[in-house]
């Protein structure tokens, strides 16, 4: 592909190639019959063209022919079946992260975006990732409807105020990508933009520790556990406990059971009456408007690091 | 010409705007569409040329936000959706029905004095410093974060979409109990199938979008939540209700061109069309089908995959029926005896552009790939293709096939053989490249962009200048023709149809008694002689 | 043709045929084919409100039944008893008008009208009054301070809105009503011609059958009676 003139986006995600092998698929099939119909339309015009004013009008028209018909719909109904079902295995195959991937957490707002790494390194406009390894973004937005993409990674999604959205990919090659904000969110929405940087291993782990105090967002979080005092009931008996609670099953008053996942767990900061967890008084009050999504975000790094095996259980 | 016809059966401004004449209405619209679609040109036009510049050359991304936001509002909702069904359907269904009216003639004028309120909402919103929300209203943005005339423009939309309504009822009326005796429905022409179908679309998709600017009004209005997620609104909920008639909306915008397509290709190739049931068929089932599409413009919404899989499946689906078309149109060429006027070189642009931006459309119906080029230009290249590479050159090949019809004159053809030409090459030079500007990332809505992508752009402007030029001339000879064009017979074409057989222009009534029918459409096999020239 | 040039006449009831019809068999066949499209347009805009108060109520279920337990039932009750009752004086009017029964036409169009104007009457003057004065209007007067408070003023739009469209479109069937009544005064309608009335009947009907919907959708949710 010569570089003067790119027709594509550098393949830069394990996801790329494929996208674009079923690209050319259609492209194949685009141009195939794009150019059958013009060439046919081009001939049948220059061959039956009308020779002269008075020519008769043409004799046994022909103006049925079911086989035909039958013909020109089949194939094209198996054609799209291909183009349906190829796509929807890669969709399908790349909807949900690794059970590995890193997780790094991105907060978009008019008209910037903050990126912050679990160990609390954070950055604007800018998101620095190891080469080769699955990254999961967990993303909301502050404000309006954001979108996240990465043309190199062929990958986007909406960043939705008041809820997360996730979007994963694995980059294959070092070097720098632009994303760009994909969702019309007002004045500022073309420049919100950046830069991905892809980066060796070691150049990533240098990076990630460099400026950084130490200060993990887990760490953070159980600073703002004591600050906002949910030592007080969840470290007390009075509300669940943390320990081991996160990604596992939990049964709510009403007989549901959910996952408590990042988005339960931002739920029952913002919005505790939503879902009470059985067996529980619905006491908690709410944390909206005075804590940060960033700040949700730490304080769930926090309950993620008291798994089973954890280092402390978040009681007094 | 006969001495008294509609256009000077009465005098006066009162006899325009007071009148039930369908197609004086025709006319008002006309008049009022192209008004329209100079509005919405001249934003194109500034936006363009704003992108020759990576910084952009002559606007702050304010104004340019302001820009596509009007464009898309003014093109869609006041040009495309009313041009053919408004312009040409008003002035034919009753001739071609062999009626001396539609059904309810009052209600017709009615549709008009609502469409100009509606529009006059939106050039009060434009004339008071424009809206930038996009033509989509997205919220949270459009109720929470803008401070432009947000509830003008959604309430010139919101009241433009009952003139629709109106429309489509008043067609579909007209279409089931005023057909001449002997006209049974496969007798119809195409085009009045390909109005039914969309008449359908109006009926059943507009009010829901019109509640949903109401409430997005109100919301606005009274500072309520319904889709704000702070007060346990969801703005995902907009989008399914805003799309669940949007989507149907683009099947308004292209199936009355692919009804008058129908009927150039057999007038100019002097043959039946192949297939009339097919693409009779076709029409209806893109019209059903297109109500089950909408999530496709939101597979990165959030919405769960499983919805996903679903809507691009339908998607897939809905593209069946228009191929059918394309071969069908095709396969009537074949044998014919084919001349290149003007409305047929329309029509043989528009067989081969939808057919691009058809195809295109797969693209985005696929999900991988969606995940890439929604909401890049690659979307922007793909409508463009079928709303003009389609859509317009429809309407652009029945305004001057039917020309001779409603005006009783003949426009030069040369003429319009070289803007015909001219618009096609500078269509394709302006929205090619933006297939190439999507899949390599450049998003839309983007007032600013990186310098990487400039050359493209530039192509693209330079194409839009083209374009823009070939535009003008038709107004110009168009209008010219009015006084000075010569006088066409009743029949200057030797096509069928009944609005073939009575006066041009037609008298107040259409028709001095209701023609009986007794043949199929189309009747080319027939010797020249029996084709009736009134 | 000017518009205000027309055809028929307003002085007796002969049967009248616009211009464009052949005859009046078709005028009417036009004409309900026209009005059952209408009311068709009609459940796409009542069924986006419907559509969104579903979804809703699944996600915040008790914030709604909270909402709902607010308004009066016994009141919402009385209403649905009026409307159904201006449906049957409606239906008595079309049956009138077939029948080429002129006053009897006009006394049932008026107490149509009379019961429709006390539905409107308990609905603005009694119960949104009562509403706005008890602090349960969202965005100018809302005071609710129970648990889920933004979802109960969530119910608290749709209440709103939805008998708000659906007064609106009451108060529009008053004003055709005025301009029936009028007609049928001087005379416009006869057995062989009375469209316009039958047509309005399917209106009217149609506006009662979204009550129907409406009322336990927002009166009775979560109540044992």
């Amino acid at each position: 592909m010569p570089h003067a003139f790119p027709l594509f986006p550098q393949e830069a995600s394990t996801l790329a190639p494929a996208v674009d092998h079923l690209f050319y698929f259609l492209t194949a099939v685009s141009v195939f019959f794009s150019a059958l119909i013009f060439l046919l339309v081009f001939y049948f015009a220059v061959k039956y063209r009308r020779r002269s004013k008075d020519e008769p009008l043409p004799k046994n028209q022909i103006i049925n022919n079911i086989p035909l018909e039958v013909m020109w719909t089949v194939i094209p109904m198996i054609l799209v079946a291909i183009m349906y079902f190829w796509g929807a295995d890669i969709f399908v195959k790349n909807a949900q992260p690794p059970k590995n991937a890193t997780e790094i957490f991105v907060i978009g707002k008019q008209w910037m975006w903050h990126i912050e790494h679990t160990n609390g390194k954070r950055e604007i406009n800018a998101l620095h990732i190891p080469v080769n390894v699955p990254i999961k973004l967990t993303m909301t937005s502050q404000d309006v409807i954001h979108d996240f993409f990465v043309p190199a990674f062929r990958v986007k999604k909406d960043v939705l105020p008041d809820r997360y959205t996730t979007e994963w990919f694995e980059a294959t090659r070092v070097g720098k990508y632009h994303f760009f904000c994909n969702q019309y969110c007002g004045m500022g929405h073309s420049l919100m933009r950046g830069w991905v940087y892809v980066m060796s291993p070691e150049d990533y782990q240098r990076w990630l520790e460099s400026g950084v105090s130490g200060v993990t967002m887990a760490d953070q979080g159980e600073t703002l556990y004591h600050q906002f005092g949910c030592i007080t009931c969840h470290g007390t008996g009075k509300g669940p406990a943390f320990a081991g609670l996160y990604g596992k099953p939990v049964k709510l008053t009403d007989g549901q059971t959910v996952i408590a996942s990042d988005a339960y767990i931002r739920e029952s900061i913002l919005y505790p009456t939503a879902q009470i967890v059985n067996g529980y008084p619905p006491i908690m009050p709410t944390f909206k408007g005075q804590v940060s999504e960033e700040q949700v975000l730490q304080l769930t790094a926090y309950i993620k690091s008291l798994g089973s095996t954890g280092r402390n259980t978040g009681t007094p | 010409m006969p001495r008294v016809h509609y256009l000077n059966a009465d005098y006066g401004i009162k006899s325009w705007l007071l009148t039930t004449d369908h197609k004086r209405i025709a006319w008002l619209y006309l008049v009022s569409i192209t008004f329209f679609f100079s509005i919405g040109g001249v934003a194109a036009t500034l936006m363009r040329l704003n992108l020759l510049e990576p910084q952009g050359l002559i606007v702050e991304p304010e104004t340019y936000n302001k820009l596509f936001s009007m464009h898309g509002i003014v093109m869609i909702f006041f040009f495309l959706v009313p041009s053919i069904p408004a312009v040409l359907g008003n002035f034919l269904i009753p001739l071609m029905l062999g009626a001396r009216d539609v059904a309810f003639p009052r209600l017709n004028l009615l549709s008009w004095y609502v469409f100009m309120t509606g529009g006059s909402f939106v050039l009060y919103a434009l004339i008071a410093g424009g809206v930038d929300t996009g033509w989509t209203f997205y919220t949270p943005l459009s109720t929470l974060y803008l401070n432009t005339h947000v509830m003008a423009a959604a309430g010139g939309v919101f009241i433009a979409g009952f003139s629709s309504i109106l429309t489509g009822l008043n067609f579909v009326v007209t279409i089931h109990k005023m057909r001449a005796p002997g006209l049974t429905w496969f007798r119809l022409p195409l085009f009045i199938w390909a109005m039914y179908a969309t008449s359908i679309i109006f009926i059943i998709g507009t009010p829901v979008v019109a509640i949903t600017l109401a409430l997005l009004i109100i919301e606005r209005f009274f500072h309520v939540g319904i889709f704000d997620p702070a007060l346990g609104g969801d703005p995902i909920l907009f989008q399914h209700l805003f799309w669940f008639y949007s989507h149907p909306a683009v099947y308004v915008m292209i199936l009355p061109s692919m009804g008058v397509v129908s009927e150039l290709v057999t007038a100019f190739s002097r043959k039946k069309i192949f297939g009339y049931h097919f693409i009779a068929f076709s029409s209806v089932a893109i019209a059903v089908i297109g109500f089950l599409v909408w999530g496709h413009h939101m597979f990165v919404s959030g919405q769960s995959v499983y919805a996903g899989l679903v809507f691009s499946a339908l998607s897939m689906a809905v593209a069946i029926p228009s191929a059918v078309k394309v071969f069908n149109w095709t396969a009537t060429l074949y044998k014919g005896s084919i001349s290149y006027e003007a409305p047929m070189l329309y029509a043989l642009g528009f067989i081969g552009l939808f057919t691009i931006g058809g195809l295109t459309g797969l693209y985005l119906a696929t999900t991988a790939i969606d995940q890439h080029v929604h909401a890049t230009y690659f979307v922007i290249a793909h409508f463009h293709y079928i709303m003009v590479g389609g859509a317009v050159m429809g309407y652009m090949g029945g305004i001057h096939y039917w020309w001779p019809k409603i005006s009783g004159r003949l426009y030069p053809d040369a003429w319009a053989r070289v803007a015909a030409i001219i618009i096609f090459v500078g269509f394709n030079l302006t929205f090619f490249p933006q297939f190439i500007l999507g899949y390599l990332g450049m998003p839309r809505r983007y007032a600013v962009y990186p310098p990487e992508f400039q050359t493209l752009n530039v192509i693209s402007t330079a194409g839009a200048s083209i374009l823009g030029l070939g535009y003008i001339i038709p107004l110009i000879y168009l209008a010219w023709s009015i006084r000075y064009g010569p006088v066409a017979g009743p029949n200057p074409w030797k096509a069928t149809g009944l609005e073939w057989t009575t006066s041009s222009p037609p008298t107040t009534h259409n028709f001095e008694e209701t023609p009986v029918v007794t043949e199929e459409p189309y009747g080319y096999d027939r010797l020249a002689e029996e084709i009736q020239v009134a | 043709m000017i518009a205000s040039r027309r055809k028929y006449k307003l002085h007796n009831s002969q049967a009248v045929v616009a211009e464009q019809f052949d005859d009046r068999t078709q005028q009417h066949e036009a004409a309900s084919l026209g009005m059952w499209i209408f009311l068709a347009t009609e459940v796409m805009f009542f069924g986006a409100l419907f559509t969104g108060y579903t979804i809703y109520r699944n996600l915040y279920t008790t914030a709604f039944e909270a909402g709902s337990h607010l308004l009066n039932a016994k009141i919402g009750a009385l209403n649905t008893a009026v409307l159904i009752g201006s449906s049957l004086t409606m239906a008595l009017a079309v049956h009138a008008a077939q029948t080429g029964m002129r006053k009897r036409l006009m006394t049932f169009l008026v107490s149509t009208m009379v019961l429709g104007g006390v539905f409107l009457y308990i609905k603005f003057a009694i119960e949104w009054v009562h509403d706005y004065r008890d602090g349960m209007v969202p965005g100018l007067h809302f005071t609710y301070s129970g648990p889920q408070a933004s979802h109960v003023a969530m119910f608290f739009c749709f209440y709103f809105i939805m008998t708000g469209v659906h007064a609106l479109h009451m108060i529009i069937g008053e004003g055709v009503m005025t301009v029936l009544l009028i007609m049928a005064w001087r005379g416009r309608f006869s057995k062989e011609s009375h469209n316009h009335i039958e047509m309005f009947g399917l209106y009217w009907h149609f506006i009662d059958i979204i009550w129907i919907f409406l009322f336990p959708l927002l009166y009775l949710l979560g109540a044992h009676y």
